[in-house]
């Protein structure tokens, strides 16, 4: 955002005032979360720096909170079972979600508005709301405390993150493409696997990760919903946190930043193969 | 000129074409909703049953009438005047007999001590002497316990004794049927749900205005960047959107809590005392700030997706015309984003007054929201039919804003990132 | 191969195959055995989990739900799932419980244990301890500790009212976000006897007396809702003092060397113990005849300084496991600690906890 020649001396000022508010706004964003990542490597059990910490001291520093955290049979099985749940609901979600929404995106679709509404409704209800009702269905038709329940219910919530990304991608495609590849003699199943597909594909992966990264994070519905052999990991968090904070959950803390980085990676790769795809490589 | 003058067009099999295109169109409409199908299916189960079996559950009150039939119908002709006479209370014995029998007292006395303290005990010490007790029962239960010779025991049994009920409605906004059967607010002393709801309303304002204050220019800035400067600014506002909620709120506790790094550092830099450290978590402060991080990113995209649809040309004409910076902004710009302003607006706003995780860890006492309650009320005091109706009225809100944002924006207009 | 033989061979396949089965469900057994975490937890897999492992094969499974225990067997039955199989919960609790339906009536004597000089169980347990659906196990007391080293040394608090005493014993105080406790103390603080106090929380003057009372210090309490809290914070020198379980504060005090004290003072004391969900009978009734009997409840007071709910068992309890010291004075039933001690009713809670508690958090949120 370059200056435009013409600026006064009091523009200018208020410019560079402008971008070092800007600043500080990123870093409220991104601060936090880069600061709990040293505090997860301190050597004493305080989430705060330690002296030794301050002036670099090897000894301020330590791996025993990781360590603590690969060594626990409790964390370890609560990966375990947000890695079935989160996979098993994405799974459900995106093939469900997908194939409403190459209805969705027809022009003939009718009430689409009110369809799309209800479909990203779970992401609009308040999760304690939707956690609350669905304790109370699923106790009855005995799906409670189990796995399956978990997974259905993660299901609902990721399906509006599948249908809104793979929507989005489907309403940018350019259908003229289809009838140029059949013009050039492909077949329809030609067609769809050598040119819808690598167009859709991006779109139908990125709504997938949203939808894992929903579950995967998760906390009031598997508060309300999952038993004990279904202990995820954002609730041994949630518990951690609320007895107290222990740097062994900083560490988690930290992986799961860089769990998020990388998945943050993929889809803006994702992303640019798409427009490339497209023909809309940005300058 | 008449239709009737020139023939209809026709396909090639001599359907006429109007006719053919309708087919068309009912096919594609026919197969469009196929495919949605399943998913319509699938959260019709999973997600409308359970909400609609929890706003059920809300004015659901098979208690009384289930346990106690009997005193129920005896109690039909009664004047409620006085306390009833002996076959109401010869009718009680036999219902809760049975009820003993079928151990289903607990729910019972659960539910009329929601509504009298100490019915609890009434139900329990008369039912442990039911094996000895010998008619006439009337004085003999009175004795028992003082609740069975009191009127208003008498009354409730009766008002709750309809299969439907709204105590619940009335409890979750602080009111409850006086003995008469008028609607009352409950004393000063017992008033906390809508205390709560109108907590949870202002600072969900208070939260949306922050993050729209905070928002704004960098929603600008990134509008207003070459591509390729702005999508690397983004993946910093996309970041903490990907970051596990969780792990965004303990890195708050860590920052804000009286020993942690802000403290230290303001104390570290001689700009409080050691004493005299901050408190800014397990507060409305808390709350604040942590909240307005966590729903940030949910302003900014919006707000950022109007922005950059509108054309820099404009403001640059506006300046040729000799307006002001500040007046082309406020003239020009700022108008051309209100669309964005009310997309994420209403988004952080609907989104805030549903938190649960993050007021219940850093909120305290002061700093917690109507969800906590809703928790509250399933897991520890275990009155679900409250809980249900709490939830009820937050989703009553919930899509009211959800349907404002829709006729203003189209939920089809989301975009994620 | 002719046919007797055939028959024989078949025979006793079948019940090599039938004892292998039985044998097989005997050492898979898991038992899922709810309590309340910590310090507790540990004390129970020491004294009734590990040798009961050691003797049946039987893999027992902790789970650290007993705050919620009601709420999650309401739960499980009505998902018709029922996953705990046995519950360490308050007797209070277990009324409620078992007046849904929710745990078994138990046979006690039928069920449990002789002392060893062969007492009926209905007589060895604490007299009026044993109810229709409940076995106790310990007696705990909840009191208010303090951090000795934020007080100068002869000006240590001693009684409950110098948890009310701003003035003279400055600091935090943390204290259990619920009413139960904090408006006996609060009463007693005023003046009230300790007998006294449920009397005069039945009258309304008595509650706002006991409430006008929590006002003078509410703004200097922290509120804790884990039973892990109050020893962490008065370890961090966040408060000075903290109300917690007796056994937490003890735990601190000797494996973690804490400067903690606990005054003992009006005290609230109550039974702990276990419930067995229904249809769970069958399943735990060896478990739970182990895990009661007298040494095994003497045996846990090497672990943690709650007493043994069998009169039996009070006469075995002997030393520290790890420090040795003399558990004797760290029990809430050692005459010192217990003569201004207040049982807790749990029948006035039952009736009055619903109100009071939406009265305590309004209070709260004002």
């Amino acid at each position: 955002m370059a200056l435009p020649s013409y600026a006064t001396t009091g523009e200018r000022v208020w410019h560079y005032v402008f971008l070092t508010l800007c600043g500080l706004i990123f870093l409220f964003l991104i601060g936090p979360l880069l600061i709990i990542i040293p505090l997860s490597f301190n050597a004493e059990p305080y989430f705060t720096f330690s002296e030794a910490m301050l002036s670099f001291d090897p000894a301020g520093y330590s791996l025993r909170w990781y360590e603590d955290f690969f060594t626990s049979s409790a964390w370890l099985n609560a990966i375990k079972n947000s890695f079935i749940v989160g996979i098993a609901s994405t799974l459900l979600a995106t093939i469900l979600g997908t194939i409403a929404a190459l209805g969705l995106s027809s022009r003939f679709m009718p009430a689409r508005g009110a369809i799309m509404a209800l479909l990203i409704s779970p992401m609009i209800v308040p999760l304690i709301i939707s956690a609350a009702a669905m304790f109370f269905f699923f106790s009855k038709i005995n799906l409670a405390q189990t796995y399956l329940g978990v997974i259905l219910a993660h299901t609902v919530l990721g399906i509006p993150f599948v249908v809104i990304t793979v929507t989005a991608t489907l309403s940018s495609f350019d259908t003229t493409l289809i009838r140029a590849a059949h013009s050039l003699g492909a077949n329809p199943t030609r067609t769809f696997f050598k040119v819808v597909l690598p167009l859709v594909t991006p779109g139908v992966v990125s709504g997938a990760l949203f939808a894992f990264i929903t579950s995967f994070d998760e906390v009031v519905v598997v508060l309300f919903i999952a038993g004990p052999e279904q202990r995820t990991m954002p609730i041994q968090m949630w518990s951690g946190i609320r007895e107290q904070i222990s740097p062994t959950i900083l560490a988690v803390a930290t992986l799961l930043v860089i769990l998020s980085m990388l998945l943050l990676a993929i889809l803006e790769l994702l992303r640019r193969r798409g427009e490339r795809l497209r023909g809309l490589t940005p300058g | 000129m008449s239709d009737s003058s020139t023939p209809p067009l026709t396909t090639a099999d001599g359907v006429p074409l109007k006719v053919s295109l309708r087919r068309a169109v009912r096919r594609s409409k026919l197969k469009a909703l196929l495919l949605v199908s399943p998913l319509l299916l699938f959260l019709g189960i999973a997600f409308v049953m359970p909400i609609f079996d929890m706003l059920w559950r809300s004015v659901d009150n098979p208690e009384v009438s289930t346990t106690l039939p009997r005193t129920v119908s005896a109690l039909e002709d009664w004047d409620g005047e006085s306390v009833p006479d002996e076959p109401v209370f010869a009718a009680l014995v036999e219902d809760l007999q049975e009820g003993q029998k079928e151990r289903n007292l607990g729910l019972l006395s659960s539910r009329l001590n929601y509504e009298k303290s100490g019915m609890r005990s009434a139900v329990s010490r008369t039912a442990r002497r039911l094996r000895t007790l010998e008619p006439p029962y009337r004085e003999t239960l009175i004795e028992i316990n003082d609740a069975w010779g009191e009127l208003d025991t008498w009354q409730l049994i009766q008002r709750e004794s309809s299969p439907y009920t709204l105590s619940y409605y009335l409890a979750a906004m602080d009111r409850q049927f006086s003995p008469q059967g008028e609607i009352v607010k409950v004393p000063e002393y017992l008033q906390i749900h809508a205390t709560l709801f109108w907590r949870t309303f202002w600072m969900s304002a208070v939260i949306t205005l922050a993050t729209l204050v905070l928002g704004y220019p960098i929603a600008f800035l990134l509008a207003n960047l070459p591509l390729r400067q702005s999508n690397l600014l983004m993946i910093l506002v996309l970041l903490p959107f990907w970051t596990s909620l969780l792990v965004r709120t303990t890195t708050w506790i860590a920052i804000l809590q009286s020993q942690g790094v802000l403290n230290d550092v303001m104390v570290a830099l001689g700009v409080i005392a050691d004493e005299a450290r901050w408190q800014l978590i397990h507060n409305k402060t808390g709350t604040i700030i942590a909240m307005t991080h966590i729903l940030l990113p949910f302003m900014i995209l919006p707000l950022y997706s109007v922005m950059k649809t509108i054309p820099p040309s404009y403001m640059r004409a506006a300046r040729s015309l000799g307006g002001r910076p500040f007046l082309c902004f406020r003239r020009v710009y700022f108008p051309l984003t209100i669309p964005g302003i009310a997309a994420g607006g209403i988004l952080v706003f609907i989104l805030s007054i549903g938190y649960y995780i993050t007021p219940a860890l850093v909120g305290g006492q002061s700093g917690r929201f109507i969800t906590n309650y809703i928790a509250y009320h399933m897991q520890t005091s275990l009155n679900w039919g409250l809980a249900a109706a709490i939830a009820s009225i937050l989703l009553l809100v919930v899509v009211v804003f959800y349907w404002i944002f829709n006729r203003l924006i189209g939920v089809d207009k989301v975009k994620l990132g | 191969m002719n046919k007797p033989m055939m028959k024989g061979a078949t025979i006793a396949v079948m019940g090599l195959s039938t004892l292998a089965i039985a044998v097989a469900a005997q050492a898979e057994q898991t038992l899922n055995i709810v309590s309340w975490g910590g310090a507790y937890s540990m004390s129970q897999q020491k004294a009734y989990h590990e040798p009961w492992m050691e003797k049946s094969g039987d893999e027992i499974v902790n789970i650290d739900r007993s705050g919620n225990a009601l709420a999650g067997l309401r739960a499980q039955n009505q998902a018709g799932n029922v996953t705990w199989d046995l519950v360490d919960m308050l007797p209070a609790d277990a009324l409620i419980a078992c007046a849904e339906g929710l745990i078994e009536p138990l046979d006690h004597d039928e069920l449990l244990a002789e002392a060893p000089d062969g007492t009926p169980p209905t007589e060895d347990f604490i007299d009026d301890s044993l109810t229709e659906c409940f076995v106790p196990s310990i007696v705990y007391s909840n009191i208010v500790a303090f951090n000795t080293e934020m007080f100068p040394e002869d000006k240590q608090p001693s009684t409950i009212a110098d948890v009310f005493d701003l003035e003279n014993y400055p600091g935090k105080r943390t204290l259990l976000r619920k009413p139960i406790n904090n408006l006996e103390w609060a009463l007693v603080a005023d003046g009230v006897a300790p007998e006294e106090v449920y009397d005069v929380l039945e009258t309304e003057e008595g509650v706002q007396r006991a409430f006008a009372k929590l006002d003078t210090i509410k703004d200097q309490v922290i509120w804790w809702e884990e039973g892990a809290q109050p020893p962490q914070l008065l370890a961090d020198e966040e408060v000075a003092f903290g109300s917690a379980y007796n056994g937490r504060i003890f735990n601190a005090m000797v494996t973690e060397d804490q400067p903690f004290e606990i005054i003992w003072d009006a005290q609230v004391f109550e039974l702990d113990g276990w419930v067995v969900p229904t249809g769970k009978l069958d399943k735990v009734k060896d478990y739970l005849y182990f895990a009661t009997d007298t040494q095994r409840l003497a045996d846990q007071a090497k672990y943690i300084s709650y007493g043994p709910a069998r009169k039996s068992s009070s006469d075995m309890v002997s030393t520290h496991a790890e420090t040795g010291i003399d558990m004797t004075p760290h029990m809430p039933t050692y005459p010192p600690n217990f003569e201004t001690a207040i049982p807790k009713d749990d029948e006035f809670w039952a009736d009055n906890n619903d109100e009071l508690t939406q009265r305590f958090n309004a209070w709260l949120s004002q």
